[in-house]
């Protein structure tokens, strides 16, 4: 079987997929934060496939803004954490529940 | 030969996936998190996008990953307690993912893919060089905001870990 384009979106969709079994099934906020990278990285290779087989630079340009937004977004979700963790002394989202009721 | 790096690189992609998703230490977690990253480089090789296959291998495997082992081992996470999952969190998990599938199962049986799959242009237009000019021309707008977007993320984590005065 010789590799085209739907086997690269195949891959990029089972690993989204896995990604967000990972976010709804974890509990430790860091592993959450591990996940959503994977899911970013999911769409960053369906964009480069496709960019890939459209024969333009135009989704490797997307993939590049992807790439600065995830890691200022992990700098300020880590922050976030640990600014967290110094109030609640915790990480784990069951014991999170400030605004439940 | 292509196709044989393809499959071999996909299986440590996912496998690699999983054990994110299914470790309990978070530290090896974040181990599994570089096997996926570099195996999304390697992914990107074969794609021919040896650019971003180096800024992934930089950023991500490089950068986010000890940023993370580096939060991990500053807050001193244990292993994950076990929680009670509550059966309903259980169902819409179980249903999240079979959509998914399904939706991985239509795109990738989809007409207009089998169609663009078979005519795979020669990747002339990759270079590095029409790269640069594509992120200086077309999208010098966005190439700014993103240099404002870093400026503003960095101040704000300046901000968020001053310690904060308790009286």
């Amino acid at each position: 079987m010789t590799v085209g384009l739907e086997q690269y979106i195949a891959v990029s969709a089972a690993l989204f997929a896995i990604g967000f079994f990972g976010v709804l099934r974890r509990k430790n906020t860091l592993v959450i934060y591990m996940c959503l990278e994977l899911m970013l990285n999911a769409s960053n290779l369906a964009l480069v496939a496709f960019s890939r087989y459209h024969g333009g630079m135009s989704g490797s340009v997307f993939v590049f803004f992807t790439i600065t937004v995830a890691a200022a977004e992990v700098a300020v979700g880590l922050a976030i954490i640990v600014a967290l963790f110094r109030k609640r002394q915790t990480v784990q989202v069951p014991d999170l529940n400030a605004l439940k009721n | 030969m292509t196709d044989l790096f393809f499959y071999i690189f996909a299986t440590l992609s996912l496998g690699a996936a999983f054990g994110v998703v299914f470790s309990r230490n978070p530290v090896n977690a974040a181990m599994y998190l570089i096997l996926t990253f570099l195996g999304m480089a390697s992914l990107f090789v074969t794609l021919e996008a040896y650019f971003l296959a180096v800024i992934q291998v930089l950023v991500y495997a490089g950068a986010v990953v000890v940023l993370f082992l580096f939060i991990i081992m500053l807050l001193d996470v244990k292993d994950e307690t076990q929680h009670r999952v509550k059966p309903l969190t259980w169902v819409a998990s179980v249903i999240g993912f079979a959509l998914l599938i399904v939706g991985i199962v239509s795109i990738s049986s989809s007409d207009n893919i089998k169609a663009t799959a078979s005519t795979l242009p020669d990747a002339a237009g990759a270079s590095l060089k029409n790269f640069g000019y594509e992120l200086f021309t077309t999208y010098q707008l966005p190439m700014q905001v993103t240099g404002f977007l870093l400026l503003i993320a960095m101040i704000g984590v300046i901000v968020l870990s001053k310690k904060v005065k308790t009286d």
